[in-house]
């Protein structure tokens, strides 16, 4: 018979090596599933995995790819995370994300076709706000009424979909794009672009950001007060109570980081990346942080980790829905399987097999 | 008859592991019929587990049991109880919106039709002097009154053996005189009764033998009557400790000072504060008594500064403090120590470092500009962990990892290593071993006595005698009038603690 026994603390080598066997299990399980769907397993692993970095042919392509994907998502979970810790559920950065972007590109867009350098950082800021104001209407709802935040940040996604759709062919449509929804190219428009900074990397303003986060995010919760005050709340809310953190102030400024963090990373997208703002530019991006968030244990340096591998799994499903005629579906369960085998693997963190009979009694 | 057939139950070499701890290493003894036995031991002593295992909740590792001369091993508690065994819990399980006579039948394997059962119900509590309205709604009764729904509850079952694991702790002077009353009486009749207390008195009052449990094992059974309680205390710690002495002191100047405190209740089942009135002087300790649930958590709450109070009810130096947050109110100098180790007053998942931090931060000078100071807090943990004497690896461990008392001392600590004008603690040595229970009321008389004004509010009495000057109960969320405790007997402040309303109360059934 096999029991699971509380250990006395919980593991620390375990809390390391859980990722890692996570994405060990994912492999085996993903390949199987690759094998009944007609696929050879190793071969689909190694075309996720191996083939996006180093295939002579795809890799020039697909390596700046690696880094344009993990930025956006390593800027939402990077916000994400530190709600997560604190107790607060930004389930919605999917929205805030799609409505930074709309505000971000709008805003460019309102000073078309002038040419100055203050419109990017302008646009930025104007797409952190959008982002921000997002997240607040759950996060006020939460404080005001006590409504679930899970809730109401998911549903906001759909409304923020919506809104794409109408503006994509509405208030942002290109006047010049022929009838054709969506909005004029910020990509190709100089002022507002965001460009690649080091040719051939991939590396652009939002990735900058998603990095100086990462830091930004490791000194605020590990040194800072505040930082402290926060992950008190996510622990023990009564006791963070006791020490003076009003509990509404912690869901507002949660929300507030994520929702600014998500919609910089959806105007960098629209700026860059994606170009314009279009029916389909929402992208999952929002929804796949969560995962990312989990994966890097709501921590700084395993999000960017985190991040980076499930870039990596994006565009190796990409290239193995090309190469191999993988369905797409496939691509999102094989990163569905991730998450599931960490939560599964989590509970050896606080537990420890134990094999043999059960005793007597 | 044979000896063996006089044993209700008998137990053989009860072991039970669980990682990490033997929490019963070994454990027999026997209760015959009739008689009243008490277990005896610290916080983990193993008195639970042991417990839990007669209850069939848990399963031991080895060893065996015998009820009434057969062999006893229940698998779950409807088992333990089909064979006899009954139980009262601390902690009651019963359902506020429904009546007496419901929550009965919700217990019951079988019960009987509503007409009957009330008149059961009756009969027996009739019998046991334990007075109840079977129509009464369990959301309108006392705490007193709400255990003898659980005891009727268990008589209902004629058990062979009636477990109570620490009846008293919610009950006023006058309703556990009215407990043993009762408890007599079914020993009288035959039922044997294993008794479960950390008080020491009581058992000295109530038991025909002890059974003392340390670290797991049997260390020693004695007849209670014939061994004073320092005896008793001594071989529950396996130590001798200090007696709690007190210097003389003068007061001073009023420090904290409340008018008229009133507050709603927080949620469904708090209690509202109502109209609360005391003043404390500097170098005075002021105990507040009462019955669990009649407030203390809400007034302290309210001196914290976790609910803040309308204005002109809360004064600090006659400067009004009831709007003011718990970092201001600390940094005025009014600390607190709330009720709840685990999740109130400390994280159990944070080390002891962070959970310094919680209150000392600001006291401490821990912070610049916002930025933690993490050497000044481990120095700052382990001065608490060396001056109190908290059993730990060290700062890193997380609170969780401590034991009940040492986790006690560390929160207590905590606040009186920032030299506080003011401390208020809720249940200071709740749960807390004998020896750690006494530290830290040496502590705060040591405090008081350099100058400091104490609110101590505790469930425990003997607590109060010990270290309050002058005593008030709260009752309802009321404060009584507050009356030196030299003047005080054990009957009067049962009286003032609401007993003989609550019994009044009582008779109506």
């Amino acid at each position: 018979m096999i029991a699971l026994e509380k250990r006395p603390q919980p593991s620390r080598l375990w809390r390391a090596a859980t990722p890692l066997l996570a994405v060990a299990l994912t492999m085996l399980a993903g390949g199987v599933m690759f094998a009944a769907l007609g696929a050879d397993p190793v071969e689909a692993i190694r075309v996720i995995f191996w083939d996006p970095l180093f295939d002579p042919d795809f890799a020039a392509y697909s390596r700046p790819q690696l880094l344009v994907k993990a930025g956006p998502l390593i800027l939402i979970a990077i916000g994400l995370a530190i709600g997560f810790r604190s107790g607060v559920w930004n389930i919605g950065a999917e929205g805030q994300y799609i409505m930074g972007a709309i505000c971000g590109a709008g805003a460019a867009l309102a000073l078309y076709p002038a040419e100055t350098r203050a419109i990017l950082p302008l646009a930025v800021l104007a797409g952190a706000l959008g982002g921000w104001a997002w997240g607040m209407i759950p996060a006020l709802l939460k404080v005001r009424f006590g409504t679930n935040e899970i809730l109401v940040s998911l549903m906001l996604v759909y409304v923020a979909e919506s809104i794409l759709a109408s503006v994509s062919s509405g208030l942002l449509q290109n006047p010049e794009g022929m009838g054709f929804p969506g909005s004029r190219n910020l990509a190709q428009w100089d002022a507002a672009a965001n460009r690649e900074l080091i040719a051939g990397t991939g590396m652009h303003w939002g990735v900058l950001t998603a990095f100086v986060a990462v830091i930004a995010a490791y000194v605020l919760m590990s040194r800072h007060i505040l930082g402290f005050q926060l992950r008190l709340s996510g622990e023990a809310p009564r006791a963070a109570r006791f020490a003076g953190v009003v509990p509404g102030r912690v869901v507002v400024i949660c929300f507030a980081i994520s929702g600014a963090l998500a919609g910089m990373a959806g105007f960098f997208e629209v700026a860059g990346p994606a170009g314009q703002i279009s029916i389909d530019f929402g992208s999952f991006y929002g929804f796949t942080a969560i995962i990312v968030a989990f994966l890097g244990r709501l921590h700084p340096v395993g999000i960017l980790l985190a991040g980076l591998l499930m870039a990596l799994t994006y565009i190796g499903g990409e290239l193995a829905q090309l190469m191999l005629g993988l369905p797409a579906a496939a691509i999102q369960l094989f990163q569905g399987m991730l998450l599931f085998f960490l939560l599964a693997t989590d509970v050896f963190v606080n537990y420890r097999l134990r094999l043999g009979r059960r005793e007597a009694a | 008859m044979t000896r063996q057939a006089e044993q209700v139950l008998s137990l053989e070499g009860l072991t039970k592991a669980y990682p990490g701890v033997l929490a019963c290493d070994d454990i027999s003894f026997s209760i015959g019929r009739g008689e009243i036995h008490a277990l005896l031991g610290e916080n983990g002593a193993g008195k639970s587990t042991l417990v839990k295992m007669i209850y069939g909740l848990v399963a031991p590792d080895s060893g065996r049991m015998t009820l009434e001369g057969r062999p006893f091993a229940p698998p779950e508690p409807r088992a333990a109880r089909a064979a006899g065994v009954a139980m009262v819990f601390q902690h009651f399980s019963l359902f506020d919106a429904l009546s007496v006579a419901e929550n009965i039948a919700l217990g019951m394997e079988e019960a009987p039709p509503p007409r009957r059962l009330a008149a059961r119900i009756r009969e027996v509590s009739e019998l046991y002097g334990l007075p109840l309205d079977p129509a009464r709604t369990v959301g309108t009764l006392s705490a007193g009154e709400r255990q003898r729904v659980e005891i009727v509850r268990c008589l209902l079952q004629e058990p062979r053996l009636l477990i109570m694991d620490e009846p008293t702790s919610v009950l006023t002077p006058q309703e556990v005189e009215i407990l043993f009353e009762t408890l007599r009486r079914l020993a009288q009749d035959g039922t044997a009764i294993l008794y479960i207390s950390h008080k020491l008195e009581e058992i000295r009052a109530l038991c025909d033998s002890a059974t003392i449990l340390r670290r797991g094992q049997v260390v020693a059974t004695c007849t209670p009557a014939e061994t004073t309680a320092r005896e008793m205390a001594e071989m529950m710690v396996g130590a001798s400790f200090a007696a709690v002495e007190r210097a003389p002191r003068a007061t001073g100047e009023v420090v904290l000072e409340a008018r008229g405190l009133s507050a709603p209740a927080p949620g469904a089942f708090g209690t509202p504060l109502r109209d609360i009135s005391f003043s404390l002087r500097a170098g005075e300790v002021l105990g507040l008594g009462g019955v669990a649930g009649n407030g203390q958590d809400e007034l302290l709450a309210a001196l914290a500064g976790e609910r803040p109070s309308p204005r002109g009810m809360l004064f600090l130096d006659g400067q009004d403090i009831g709007r003011l947050g718990p970092q201001t109110r600390r940094a005025q100098g009014l600390a607190t120590a709330p009720e709840e180790r685990l999740g109130h007053a400390a994280a159990p998942e944070m080390s002891l470092t962070e959970n310094g931090l919680l209150t000392a931060a600001q006291s401490r000078g821990l912070l610049r500009r916002g930025f933690i100071d993490w050497p000044g807090a481990r120095r700052f943990a382990e001065a608490v962990i060396s001056r109190f004497d908290v059993r730990t690896p060290g700062p890193q461990a997380a609170a969780r990892a401590l034991s009940g008392g040492n986790l006690q001392k560390f929160v207590i600590g905590r606040e009186i290593a920032q030299r506080p004008r003011v401390l208020a603690v809720n249940q200071p040595t709740w749960g807390v071993d004998a020896a750690a229970a006494a530290a830290i009321r040496q502590a705060l008389l040591d405090m008081a006595a350099q100058g400091a004004a104490i609110l101590v509010i505790s469930q425990d009495l003997d607590e109060l005698f010990e270290v309050a000057d002058r005593f008030g109960a709260l009752v309802g969320g009321r404060l009584s009038e507050i009356r030196p405790m030299a003047e005080l007997s054990l009957e009067r402040v049962g009286l003032m603690m609401g007993g003989a309303h609550d019994m009044e109360v009582a008779h109506v059934g």
